[in-house]
Parts: C-alpha cells; sequence; structure tokens
C-alpha cells in the first residue's frame, strides 16, 4: 500500500513511453521490501515521499522545494547543490533532499560493473533515484542528507575513483561527444581531451573563483551532437583543413541504390530513389560539387564542412585527414540577456596533447573574464558588452576574414591613434602654413 | 552499425529512458548489458541508452529481451528507436521533482509529449530528425534554445514580496542587481508597528525571469495561474547545410495541465504533422519554417491561438558600431531583441572557408 495516493501521477503510467512514476513506485517498493537487507541511511520511505510531494505539486501546479543553502563537501565549492522541501511535515523523507553531481565518464560509457557500485553506494546511502545524465552531462543522484555527502564523496574519490562534477560560480563538468570510440565523423578524440583538459582544471572545476559558470564541450564534427556550439562558454568542434576524401565506388554504390543514403535514416517513407544530383550536390550550401559521368567532384576550397554530403553518403565521402578543431567563445542559454551561439574564436587548431596551444587560449580567455567580468556575467555577455574586439587581444589572436559573419554596415570606426600612420598630435601651427584662418 | 577501420563490426541497439532512473531501474539495465553485451554500454547526450554487440546475430536477441521488458504500470521499459530522420529523447530539466524555480513539471509534460509522438520515435518518416527539448523556467537547463520544438516553462506573475523576512534571508543589493530590466529598488516598508528594509518591484517592467527569486527567497514568483508553457520552434545545433539556429517563440503561453498537458502536447503533434507534410527530405523544421515564411507557416499550423503583440519581433535597422543607443525605450536593460544586430564585428557562429 502506498504511503500518499497519487491520483494525478498515477495517469503518467499508461502509454507506450518509459514512465518514470513507475519506475519510482518499483523503487519505493523495492525500498519497503528490502530484500538485501540494505542499513539505509536516508528514510526508507523516502521515494513514497518524493511521489507525494510531487503529487503535490501537480495538485498545486507549483514546485515544493525551497532553495538550497551552504552544504557540501570538504575542500570542494561545488558538486552539491542543496535542496530542502516546504513541507517537511507532510513529507519527512526528503525533508533534507539534496543534490550531488557526479562527474560522468567520457562518452558515457560504462562497465556494469561500475554501474552496480554506484547503485549499492546510492541505495545505501541515499535515495537511489537518479538523473542519467543531468542537461551538462554529470551522473545527478537525487536525495541526500548532510552528514551522508562527505561519506559518499570518501567512498567515491577513494574506492571508485571517481569525482564529483561542477556547480556554481566554476567550471562545470566538461562533457564531450562519443568521438573516435565510435564515429567516422569525428576529427579529433574528444574523450581525450576532454579527460585531459578535466583533469589538468581540477581547481577551476571544484573552487569556485568565477564570475559565473563555464562550460566546456567537445563536439567531434560539425554535427554538434553534445550541442557545444549553442550551449558552452567554450566550443570545441571538430574540422579539418584538407580535402574530403571520395570513394567514387562508393559513390556509384549510392546512385545504383546498393547503400541507403544517411545510413537509411529515411526508411519510414517513399522518398523515390535516390537522387545525388538533387540530395547532395543541389543541397550543398556553398554550391562547390558536381556530378558529371558518374564522378562526383569537390572544389574543396569552397567548402565549408558543413557535413551534409558526408552525413548522405558516409561509405563514399570521408572527413580529411588534416584533422584539428575550431574554437568559438560565448554561446549561452537566455538568462539574463538572451541567447547567444558561438562566436569563431580560433578557425583551426591541432589536437594533440598535451594540448598546450589550447590551453593558453583558454588560461587567456579566463584571465580577461576573471579581470573584467561582473558577478553573474557569463562570457558571450562580457564578448557583448566590451567588444568581441576585446576578447581578441586578451587571447592575442589577430582578427581574421573567418572571424567576420557580416561586414559592418556602416564606416564609424572608432580608430586608434597607434592604428593611424603619424598619430594623432598635429601642430596648428605648421596647419596654418598651408590654410589661412 | 560502425565498421572500424580493422574491420571490426560494432552493432548499437538504442533504447529510449526516462533521464529520472532509480538504481533498480539501472540493475536491470545492467543485467541486459551482463547478457547480451559482455558487461557494457552507454548513454547518449538525449537520455537514451545505446546496448552494443559485436555480431549480427546477437542483434535480434537483443532487441526482442529489450522489447519484451515493461513496467507493471504497462509502459515500455526500453523502447527501440530514437535513430534517424524521427523523434529521439527529450532532453529536460528537474521540474517539480526537485528543482526550487521552475514554472512547470518537467518529467511529466516530457512522458505526455513522447507518448503522443511515440511512433516518430520509432519510425524515419519525417524529412529529417526532430529534436525536442523542455526546461522548466527561463535557466533553459537544456538546448532549448536551440531545439526543432522546445517546450519551455514561463512565469507570467511577477514575484510576490515577502517583506517581514526579506532583509533576513537576502542581501537585498544582490536582488537587485540579479535584475536584468532593473525593475528592483531598495524600499522601506512598514509591517506592523516596525519599519524593515525590503525591495520595490516595478511590475510592470518584470519579465518573469526568476533570477531575484534565485538570489532572494522571498521573493517567489510560482503561481498556479500564471506558469505555464511556452513552445519555441526551428532551432537547431547542427552545422549542416545551414547555420545552426536559435528556436523561435510560436506559441505565448499554454496553462499547466497536469498530469498530461493536453494542449500542449496537442500543439506539438500538429507541428510535427505539418512539417511532416510540408517539408523536403532534409529539411530541419526552422529550414522549413524559413522557405515559406512564418506567415505561410503559422497559416499551415492552424493553431487557432492569438498572436500576441509581443511575440512580434521587429528589428529597426539600427546604426551598427555607433556608440551604444539609450535604451530608455527598451523593456529591457539589454537589448534582448535586437542582441543579433548591433556589433561591428560579429563573428560567425559558424564555419569558415579556407583559402
Amino acid at each position: 500500500m502506498a504511503k500518499h495516493a497519487t491520483p494525478l501521477l498515477d495517469q503518467l503510467e499508461s502509454g507506450p513511453w518509459p514512465s518514470f512514476v513507475s519506475d519510482l513506485k518499483q523503487e519505493a517498493a523495492s525500498r519497503a521490501k528490502n530484500p538485501n537487507n540494505v542499513e539505509f541511511q536516508v528514510n526508507q520511505d523516502c521515494v513514497e515521499d518524493i511521489l507525494g510531494v510531487l503529487e503535490l505539486s501537480y495538485k498545486h501546479g507549483r514546485t515544493h522545494w525551497k532553495h538550497g543553502g551552504i552544504v557540501g563537501v570538504f575542500g570542494y565549492g561545488g558538486g552539491v547543490i542543496g535542496r530542502y522541501c516546504d513541507q517537511p511535515e507532510m513529507f519527512p523523507g526528503v525533508a533534507h533532499f539534496h543534490t550531488m553531481r557526479i562527474n560522468q565518464p567520457g562518452g558515457k560509457y560504462y562497465t556494469t560493473e561500475f554501474l552496480k557500485k554506484l547503485c549499492d553506494l546510492w541505495e545505501f546511502r541515499g535515495s537511489g533515484v537518479t538523473n542519467m545524465h543531468g542537461s551538462t552531462g554529470d551522473i545527478i543522484f537525487i536525495g541526500t542528507s548532510t552528514p551522508q555527502l562527505e561519506e559518499i564523496f570518501y567512498e567515491l574519490t577513494h574506492n571508485f575513483n571517481q569525482d564529483l562534477g561542477g556547480s556554481g560560480s566554476n567550471l562545470r563538468t566538461p562533457s564531450d561527444c562519443v568521438g573516435s570510440s565510435r564515429c567516422e565523423y569525428a576529427c579529433y578524440d574528444t574523450q581525450a581531451i576532454c579527460y585531459a583538459l578535466t583533469q589538468e582544471y581540477q581547481d577551476e572545476l571544484h573552487r569556485p573563483a568565477f564570475p559565473y559558470k563555464f562550460k566546456f564541450k567537445f563536439d567531434g564534427c560539425p554535427n554538434c551532437c553534445v550541442a557545444s556550439i549553442a550551449r558552452s562558454d567554450l566550443s570545441f568542434v571538430g574540422t579539418w583543413k584538407d580535402d574530403i576524401k571520395i570513394d567514387q565506388e562508393a559513390v556509384a554504390g549510392y546512385v545504383g541504390g546498393e547503400f541507403a543514403p544517411n545510413a537509411g535514416a529515411h526508411s519510414g517513407r517513399d522518398w523515390g530513389k535516390f537522387d545525388i544530383q538533387k540530395e547532395v550536390v543541389g543541397l550543398c550550401p556553398t554550391g562547390c560539387m558536381k556530378y558529371e559521368d558518374g564522378k562526383l567532384a569537390i572544389n574543396n576550397k569552397e567548402c565549408t564542412r558543413c557535413m551534409h554530403c558526408i552525413n548522405v553518403m558516409p561509405r563514399a565521402l570521408h572527413i580529411g585527414d588534416d584533422r584539428g578543431l575550431s574554437m568559438l567563445a560565448g554561446a549561452k542559454a537566455p538568462i539574463l540577456d538572451g541567447a547567444q551561439m558561438g562566436s569563431l574564436l580560433v578557425p583551426f587548431i591541432k589536437a594533440e596533447e598535451p594540448y598546450d596551444e589550447i590551453k593558453e587560449i583558454i588560461e587567456a580567455v579566463w584571465d580577461w573574464w576573471m579581470e573584467e567580468g561582473k558577478n553573474r556575467e557569463r562570457l558571450g555577455e562580457l564578448i557583448k558588452r566590451q567588444g568581441f574586439q576585446k576578447l581578441l587581444e586578451a587571447t592575442n589572436i589577430k582578427p581574421v576574414p573567418q572571424h567576420v559573419q557580416e561586414p559592418r554596415h556602416n564606416p564609424y570606426i572608432f580608430w586608434k591613434e597607434e592604428e593611424v600612420e603619424g598619430g594623432w598630435q598635429r601642430d596648428i601651427n605648421e596647419f596654418r602654413k598651408y590654410h589661412q584662418r | 552499425m560502425h565498421v572500424a577501420e580493422s574491420g571490426d563490426e560494432c552493432y548499437t541497439v538504442r533504447v529510449g529512458g526516462a533521464r529520472l532512473m532509480t538504481v533498480t531501474h539501472i540493475r536491470e539495465i545492467c543485467e541486459i548489458a551482463d547478457k547480451h553485451c559482455d558487461g557494457h554500454l552507454r548513454f547518449t547526450t538525449r537520455n537514451n541508452i545505446e546496448f552494443m554487440v559485436d555480431s549480427k546475430d546477437k542483434v535480434e536477441p537483443l532487441i526482442q529481451d529489450l522489447e519484451s521488458r515493461k513496467f507493471d504500470g504497462g509502459s515500455f521499459k526500453f523502447p527501440v528507436g530514437g535513430t534517424g530522420a524521427g523523434v529521439t529523447n527529450i532532453i529536460h530539466t528537474q521540474g517539480w521533482i526537485h528543482c526550487h524555480t521552475p514554472a512547470t513539471d518537467a518529467s511529466g509534460p516530457v512522458k505526455a509529449t513522447m507518448d503522443v509522438l511515440f511512433d516518430d520515435f520509432k519510425d524515419h518518416r519525417l524529412p529529417a530528425q526532430l529534436r525536442v527539448s523542455l526546461a522548466c523556467c527561463l535557466n533553459m537547463c537544456g538546448a532549448v534554445h536551440c531545439s526543432d520544438i522546445a517546450i519551455l516553462g514561463y512565469h507570467r506573475k511577477p514575484p510576490i514580496i515577502d517583506n517581514e523576512y526579506l532583509d533576513k534571508m537576502c542581501e537585498i543589493p544582490l536582488a537587485i542587481a540579479a535584475c536584468p530590466t532593473a525593475a528592483i529598488k531598495p524600499a522601506k516598508v512598514t509591517v506592523g508597528d516596525k519599519e524593515l528594509k525590503s525591495v520595490a518591484i516595478n511590475q510592470d517592467r518584470c519579465m518573469f525571469c526568476g533570477n531575484c527569486y534565485t538570489m532572494c527567497p522571498s521573493l517567489p514568483l510560482a503561481d498556479q495561474e500564471g506558469d505555464g508553457i511556452v513552445i519555441m520552434v526551428g532551432g537547431k545545433v547542427s552545422n549542416r547545410i545551414s547555420m545552426p539556429k536559435f528556436s523561435k517563440v510560436v506559441v505565448a503561453f499554454i496553462p499547466n495541465e497536469p498530469p498530461r498537458w493536453g494542449k500542449t502536447t496537442d500543439t506539438i503533434k500538429r507541428i510535427v504533422e505539418a512539417y511532416s507534410a510540408g517539408a523536403n527530405k532534409y529539411e530541419r523544421l526552422g529550414d522549413w519554417a524559413e522557405r515559406i515564411g512564418w506567415e505561410r507557416f503559422f497559416e499551415k499550423l492552424n493553431l487557432n491561438l492569438p498572436i500576441i503583440s509581443s511575440m512580434i519581433s521587429v528589428i529597426p535597422p539600427t546604426t551598427p558600431g555607433a556608440r551604444p543607443r539609450s535604451s530608455s525605450s527598451n523593456r529591457s536593460r539589454f537589448d534582448i531583441n535586437q542582441s543579433v544586430q548591433g556589433e561591428a564585428m560579429r563573428p560567425p557562429c559558424h564555419l569558415s572557408k579556407r583559402g
């Protein structure tokens, strides 16, 4: 018998999509039964109380969770988000119910051995409820009490070789796409650099010293599966400099119908016979391709590497060999002054260990932002307030045409004195020799 | 299926999952991975679970096992799908289950929406992939601002001021500084016979972002009638064919309707059907809307919902590079609607040609 009646939530058990309500109920039942005799360190019926408090929110149309408060683990300024229920008498099991962020593994690959250890720990010292994963990428443990935080932290860091993620005004847990582990489009090893920079910037990740949050995301190619270009203060998007490799036989395979375009992504509807002219050459945004006499040709100098042709014919077209990444700066969600997409800062840089060149740019960006950024001002907002030019100066990157999305509409340029030959200091008497008053 | 340069083959079966999952469920995932995949698995950035096997004959038994598992309530535990030109799992946030600022729930509307879009999770009939996201407030802890369809929780009432406690609970200057529209100022108030320090809010300037509430718990703004959902469409993060795009507001407000958010899911279904019928192969929703024009887009949607004046974004020609204009005419201290225009050298958010 459930502790709280949940007539509204019960309506979310039907329908085909996996029901989180059914899942919470099975967890509540499992804790009640406790077949493995776990010595629960937080209330045994806390999952019942989660269902109860959520049902109340469904009734009231408002959340029943309060602000954080200062909870954490010794030596770290982030990774734990304090959470308290605003109806603790009704739901004592979730009165103190903090969130922990755990740094996810690269590519979100797991062994079941590790996952089971996490489950055992979280069942013992927490609610047993998680997010796999949070929006930034962390494993999220939802719901534990203050005394458990240090215990979980110790277990993770000493026995699991695992760490907390970021929260607050610091570097947030970096995240990556599947990368070269299982993707033919990956222009660099996203997991390698994600891991290397996570290790390098431990201090920034755990000790909040920034004006606001700061995110790194690593996309192996311009398809941007981890949305770095939209969501990270510094985005690392894989690209290449040389030519797209063409396998003409495989091109013929697509044209002849041997291979399904886009790896069969359009199989649910009859779109007619694959038409390379219309579907590939005709959709190329720069018009740099042609298909003549059964041969596909690409004018690579005009290619922007948007990935469309490669996505459609992955067996026939392959990314080039001179690979690296582009760095973009300033992407963020709307809070506060509107959403921003990343702006191209470094058109091409090699992604090779020990990533010194990349670190140099990251640190120059941070130095500028930490010096000039206001409290709770994201990098993108600082760029907007002071100008992209200031970021170029701070990072010592020379302006190049790739930086110009659209040339300015007027010529009101604020030249600096040092940019003008002879400087600005002139002698009026010398001028008057030639121009009478 | 992926083939390595070595010739090794990797077959991946993707299944959807509620990102809110319990250890009981994760243990079941492990049991499946132990049985079929030598104890390995991965999650995707969109909360899907991927089971990988190394030969084709292992695929069918894996799929059958996954599809056979159901929760007691009747829903699938591991529905196979989420690939190609269809709908994949929804990126979302916490909502009422664990967050202090949401204007809607997350897991509930996601479940309701995915039930409605379930056929398209399994199928490949759409013109291109369709990414749906949900964020339960303006903080948008999800790529809601760049999704084909975005479900966004939004408050519509300014904060209530808890005068009696405000100065004890909050740093008043931080609350004032948190407001993006400069609507908050310090104020002295009389409560009973005491004069207390508090704040005053210019309600007409409030954009309901909740940023003050994040800094100051004495300014709650959640409200049953005030809160609801905004639908935005046409965003994307991929650089394919066209540049990444922001999502745009097409429905200004739909009330919260727990537990199944019927109007929200009806609206989304209508958008998906109109897109499916109208767009060309490979064309993303935003590219389609831009090709036919937003006027035609609204016509095709036939939502019978009002266009409110705030949805109209008129960008007057500004003077790029000139000194900043006075923003007195603008509601915001920042140029929220004009952010794309006014800079001298606006670098691309996209790829560049190399010469």
